[in-house]
């Protein structure tokens, strides 16, 4: 396997105005495609706008609902993994985010973990996924963590342990923190957070961050692509919208395996047991 | 930065938590000015300038975002202003080569008062929130001739505090520096070139003669900017400011303000009869669709 060139859109989806992003995907999916990409990541609800409130349920689509037709149609020329809010045939909403690939959805994950302090809300409105899986994409086994989803440790390990070779983040993470001396305060976050989960486990992170503003509120940006050893292969500017190209080598990452065999020496099976002692449940066989 | 934040100690007198990077918030700003303003259907902005840093600061910005040929300054003073204040205003203006309107205050306040005897024999906060609210109406008025959105201009210390008009002064479309106490708004000011004359002279409202922001607030912006940093921000608890050693009646001083002025800060309350109610449970985003 050849290197892949992966494209994040780095762009500010209209709030609510789902037809203007699609508009806005087709732009973009274009642009993705002279650039030679075959995989373009959008950002978290990149169809729909973020801070949706009462509107999230208004904007809701069936995974495989006529909404999406133009999406799958626009994945028959490259990959796309973007964002839209979910209705589950049962009625709950969640923020999901779908691989399309070849016509078709591929795989979807639903965001896990809702963050409901501060300046978030998820939790009020949406209803909360309970997996994480890897699939085949582009640069091989990828796996799926949404903004919050990758704040939690146990995410990029659980995928990671998985074989996944790529973690995806798409994002719509407020810029805050504006103190002398430093980058904005949550861009560092999310610098030290790329790096160190490609460096440790040995992956490519896809950080893929919109931009523009919600009620106030701005989304700084700053996408990039970390490649398994931690070295930054593309960043977006703060604040601007940008298309962020790289070339990921799956080959790269096995190099960086042999020097540097983490994974291998992983031991999944002390965690489970770990937990299970903790939580009282049966221990394994 | 992590690290410094995680090492920051409520002590008296150490300002330094308060140092912002300007170049980074500036570059926030001018986004959240044209990106909130194109959502609304603007793309010109007007705004009141009043000589003091605050709107000054805030025409810098705008003229930056827009282009100064799309930023009007409103002058509006009254007769007992600081004459001072209305020069700084216009070098204000010149010197960002914005337009302006300058609208004497006077008549229309003196019209009103008179059947009470003047402005003269009314109490001065009244007739200074009168004011601010005559301002207001003229701004807002003028947004709608001109097709600007207007800006607004109340730090983050007023703001918290409470120290300003209800639909007057803090009323708005847009607030670019709502989330700036005073003190960082000094230093933003700075990197923005507002004139010096400008940012060297004691804040005042200017709604009477000889009317100083730190008199009346009965502390210094540093005092209580500081105070509300560690308070506000850090979410320190008044008790443990206390025990660091910071003045007992300033810091009750300003949780009491902070709380009493709560009403400013939030829209009208609407009773709720029905099953979804506006400012209850219709939560939609301002920019819907936008």
């Amino acid at each position: 396997m050849t290197a892949v060139r992966v494209a994040v859109a780095q762009c500010a989806p209209a709030l609510g105005a789902f037809e203007r992003n699609v508009a806005m995907h087709r732009e973009w999916v274009q642009k993705a495609r002279s650039s030679g990409a075959r995989l373009v990541i959008f950002p978290e609800l990149a169809l729909t706008g973020y801070y949706l409130k009462d509107l999230a349920a208004d904007v809701a689509v069936a995974r495989d609902g006529p909404e999406l037709a133009p999406i799958r149609e626009l994945s028959r020329e490259l990959d796309v993994s973007t964002g839209f809010v979910e209705r589950d045939p049962d009625g709950r909403v969640f923020i999901a985010q779908g691989y399309f690939h070849g016509g078709r959805l591929a795989h979807v994950h639903r965001k896990v973990y809702l963050p409901t302090y501060g300046i978030f809300d998820d939790g009020r409105f949406f209803a909360a996924g309970d997996r994480f899986e890897t699939f085949d994409s582009a640069i091989g086994k990828g796996g799926v963590a949404i903004c919050e989803d990758f704040w939690h440790m146990s995410v990029p390990y659980l995928m990671a342990t998985d074989g996944a070779l790529a973690l995806f983040c798409p994002s719509a993470s407020p810029g805050r923190g504006i103190a002398e001396g430093g980058d904005l305060g949550t861009a560092e976050s999310c610098r030290l957070m790329d790096r160190f989960y490609a460096q440790y486990l040995t992956t490519f992170v896809v950080f893929a961050n919109r931009v523009g503003h919600e009620d106030g509120i701005g989304f700084w940006g700053g996408s990039e692509i970390v490649a398994p050893d931690g070295s930054v292969l593309a960043r977006g500017p703060d604040f601007d919208e940008a298309l962020v190209v790289a070339d990921c080598d799956p080959a790269l990452a096995q190099r960086e395996r042999v020097r540097n065999p983490l994974l291998r020496d992983e031991r999944p099976e002390i965690v489970l047991e770990h937990l299970a002692r903790r939580m009282g449940l049966p221990l394994p066989d | 930065m992590i690290e410094r934040l995680g090492a920051i100690r409520a002590k008296p007198g150490d300002l330094s938590p308060l140092r912002i990077d300007e170049v980074l918030v500036r570059k926030m700003l001018v986004a959240f000015l044209r990106d909130e303003a194109a959502k609304a259907g603007f793309r010109k902005a007007i705004v009141n300038v009043s000589g003091g840093i605050d709107s000054a600061a805030v025409a810098h910005l705008a003229a930056e975002a827009y282009g100064a040929e799309n930023v009007t300054a409103l002058l509006l003073p009254y007769r007992t202003s600081d004459p001072k204040a209305l020069t700084d205003a216009r070098e204000v203006v010149r010197g960002l080569g914005i337009g302006a309107e300058e609208h004497d205050l006077t008549p229309q306040i003196d019209a009103y008062f008179a059947a009470e005897g003047g402005v003269e024999k009314i109490d001065r906060v009244r007739a200074g929130n009168k004011m601010a609210r005559e301002r207001m109406s003229i701004l807002y008025d003028r947004s709608q001739v001109l097709g600007a959105i207007p800006l607004g201009t109340s730090n983050k210390t007023e703001l918290l505090l409470g120290y300003g008009t209800i639909f007057g002064d803090m009323a708005s479309a847009i607030n670019p520096v709502g989330d700036l106490y005073k003190t960082q708004l000094r230093e933003l000011a700075g990197l923005l070139g507002v004139p010096e004359s400008i940012r060297a002279k004691v804040p005042s409202a200017d709604l009477w003669a000889g009317q100083t922001d730190e008199s009346e607030l009965g502390a210094s912006y540093a005092d209580l900017d500081i105070v509300l940093y560690h308070m506000v921000d850090r979410r320190v608890h008044p008790v443990e400011l206390i025990e660091a050693g910071f003045d007992r009646r300033l810091i009750e001083m300003v949780r009491e303000r902070v709380r009493r002025s709560q009403y400013k800060r939030v829209p009208p309350i609407v009773a709720k009869v029905s099953l979804r109610t506006v400012g209850h449970d219709f939560l939609y985003p301002r920019d819907w669709e936008r």
